[in-house]
């Protein structure tokens, strides 16, 4: 049981640098909560105030409805799994994952068994006499996360735990944590750079920049309507395509004028169009790379010549010099495309996103 | 793990090896191994430092040696002498690091302070502290009799002189140990005082179980280095106390020195010497030996 509310949360660094700035945040009960964005965004700061490492300089933080502000970490029975794991080098695995009950003075029949069944859960049974510098990342990994589990916390904390394995294990890993998940049935807090983790693992995620939360969002919802470009473009890779274009009347509906060619509005789109009075006006579009299709002239968005074709196993991504812009499409092996070839190429236009191009927000998905 | 033995292989010949390290290794030749060879030899013999000529008498220098009291007296002072500066300027050193170690104004100009006098000579240093114990007049008893305490004879009586020569070794030395400390202390990752912090872990729990293992290799440094310089005290013994009153500060050390420069028996000085050399190898082992239940690198 653990629900964590913060309310205009602050946080002001001593040197006055704002990390974070005014967020507000509901985390229910058993989600999985992942924070996203990019460097310096505030991410860590974040997780690091609902830990109690770091002083909340504004706002309140409640877990199950008490305010915990000024609660010591210990005490508010959450735990951390840090990048770098943070085991104590000098402990044995045994010891490292026993540590915090030896201190709460649990005793030690009952610390042995509660060590022993984490350990069986992780796979640590054999490695439990060792100390971490005699474990690879993955075992320590393990360790990190049997030293959380055995205080049968009320929320798990997690800082790019992944980010130091190499990638076939980080798979791996991903796929532990999901089942670790399922098994405990707590809330569990994520901070990620990487997209893969955000979008599999998570049940809310929460987009950060620059101190702010740019949107909250299941992973479908966060990928088919991005609330602004900035989300439209950090969810997703390769990432959307962006170009300016200029909404017009043709026929009885709407056009993106491109400067190659236009893309017609579907009906939706045209009437959220309208509403916000955009007609004759310049936006922003985006456009995924899994929604842009080779196409014959006379129904081309875009020409351009190939600069790029990037064999990834089934599929491929062909990168398109056009006049302004670049033009990235998604496709599959069978499309390959001789370098610096002219070609056209169209979107689907039910999946065109609009931008305003001053604020950034979305106009229509 | 397969740089590592990568690394290995290429340079593991002997004449590659050697050509390496033989620069390093002649002084070390010359102004180490071949003096404490020659000392070694020296102590069969009845050379007494002066004559041109000597004879080989067998270990007749080490059977006077160990029949002699002044020899068992000299060997406790010098195992007091080192037990009485190893752990105080090893646990003041730490206190000092873990006071100094959060910046603050002055940190650095107290830090000075407290290290100046490792660079400072011994005999300069030891001639300053000969007028601090002056019985009469002296700082050292002037602080006491301001304390209400009654002033005491310091490196004039026999009863005090070795506390006197041991506080002197203490506060140059502490300066040391602070400084490795700080640095280690520094170095003691961010990440294991918060993961304990979560775990519950403050205060005095937290020095012992994550600063103290994790500066380990530090205090493990210290040790052996402090050991051996007591074990070589020389300079404040010297200018302080010659060795007396009544022999009360005499350690091996010293009494190698009045052996062979006074009394002109290298015979018997050079067997003290190998005893010394026995003694801190001896200590050094064991020391290497306990360190590997406590010392994690
Ligand atoms: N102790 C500090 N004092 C001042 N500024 C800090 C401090 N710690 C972090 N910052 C700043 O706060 C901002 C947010 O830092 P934070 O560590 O939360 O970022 P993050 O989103 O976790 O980034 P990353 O993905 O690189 O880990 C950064 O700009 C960082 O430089
Ligand atoms: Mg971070």
């Amino acid at each position: 049981m653990a629900e964590i509310i913060l309310k205009n949360v602050t946080k002001e660094y001593e040197n006055g640098f704002q990390a974070v700035k005014n967020i507000n945040l509901e985390i229910k009960d058993n989600e999985f909560v992942i924070l996203v964005g990019p460097s310096g965004c505030g991410k860590s700061t974040t997780l690091r105030m609902i830990a109690g490492l770091e002083d909340i300089s504004d706002g309140d933080l409640y877990l199950d409805g008490k305010r915990i502000n000024d609660v010591s970490p210990q005490d508010r029975d959450i735990a951390m799994v840090f990048q770098n794991y943070a085991l104590y080098p000098h402990m044995t695995v045994y010891q490292n994952i026993a540590y915090s009950l030896k201190i709460k003075k649990v005793p030690k029949d009952e610390i042995d068994k509660r060590v022993k069944d984490v350990a069986a859960s992780l796979g640590l049974e054999n490695l439990l006499d060792r100390r971490p510098g005699q474990l690879s990342g993955g075992q320590k990994q393990r360790v990190a996360m049997g030293r959380a589990i055995i205080r049968h916390p009320k929320a798990f904390l997690m800082d790019e735990p992944l980010s130091n394995l190499d990638a076939k294990l980080r798979g791996q890993m991903r796929v532990e944590i999901a089942d670790l998940y399922r098994r405990l049935n707590t809330t569990f807090i994520y901070v990620t750079h990487d997209q893969t983790e955000a979008m599999t693992l998570g049940t809310k995620i929460v987009v950060m920049k620059d101190g702010e939360i740019m949107q909250i969002d299941n992973p479908t919802n966060l990928f088919n309507y991005p609330n602004n470009k900035f989300v439209a473009g950090f969810i997703g890779t390769p990432t959307m395509n962006f170009f300016e274009g200029e909404i017009e009347e043709k026929g009885d509906g709407l056009i993106l004028k491109t400067r190659d060619g236009f893309i017609p509005l579907t009906a939706e789109k045209a009437a959220k169009v309208r509403e916000g009075g955009w007609v004759g006006k310049k936006v922003t579009a985006g456009i995924r790379p899994e929604h842009v299709e080779l196409s014959d002239q006379d129904s081309a968005a875009f020409r351009g010549e190939v600069s790029v074709f990037e064999l990834l196993g089934s599929n491929a991504i062909i990168y398109t010099q056009c006049q302004d812009d670049r033009i990235i499409m998604n496709t599959d092996q069978t499309q390959y495309q001789e370098h610096g070839k002219e070609i056209f190429l169209k979107v689907k236009e039910a999946k065109l996103h609009l931008f305003d191009p001053e604020t950034e927000r979305t106009i229509t998905n | 793990m397969s740089a590592k033995r990568k690394y290995k292989r290429r340079y593991d010949s002997l004449p590659t090896v050697l050509l390496f390290v033989l620069p390093a290794l002649i002084p070390l030749i010359v102004f180490w191994i071949y003096p404490i060879l020659r000392t070694i030899y020296l102590s069969f013999t009845n050379w007494d430092y002066i004559s041109p000529t000597y004879k080989l008498v067998g270990i007749k220098n080490y059977l006077s040696l160990f029949r002699n009291p002044r020899f068992y007296e000299a060997l406790w002072h010098t195992l007091v002498f080192t037990a009485g500066t190893l752990f105080p300027t090893i646990i003041l050193g730490l206190v000092l690091a873990l006071l100094l170690v959060k910046n603050f104004r002055g940190s650095g100009i107290l830090k000075f302070i407290i290290f100046s006098p490792w660079i400072t000579p011994t005999v300069a240093i030891s001639i300053v502290w000969s007028w601090i114990y002056k019985t009469d007049g002296g700082i050292a008893n002037t602080i006491l009799t301001s304390l209400g305490m009654s002033p005491l004879k310091w490196i004039a009586s026999s009863d005090t002189a070795m506390l006197s020569v041991i506080i002197v070794t203490i506060w140059k030395s502490l300066g040391y140990a602070m400084i490795f400390y700080l640095s280690a202390l520094e170095k003691v990752p961010g990440e294991l005082y918060e993961a304990g912090a979560l775990d519950g872990a403050h205060g005095w729990r937290q020095f012992v179980d994550i600063t103290l293992p994790s500066i380990s290799p530090t205090t493990f440094f210290l040790t052996i280095i402090t050991m051996v310089n007591s074990l070589q005290a020389y300079d404040q013994i010297q200018v302080l106390t010659q060795g007396g009153p009544s022999g009360s500060t005499r350690t091996l050390l010293y009494m190698y020195y009045q052996l062979g420069f006074n009394e002109f028996n290298m015979g018997q000085a050079t067997a003290v010497a190998v005893v010394m050399i026995l003694l801190t190898v001896g200590l050094s082992l064991i020391q290497f030996k306990v360190s590997e239940k406590w010392v994690y690198y």
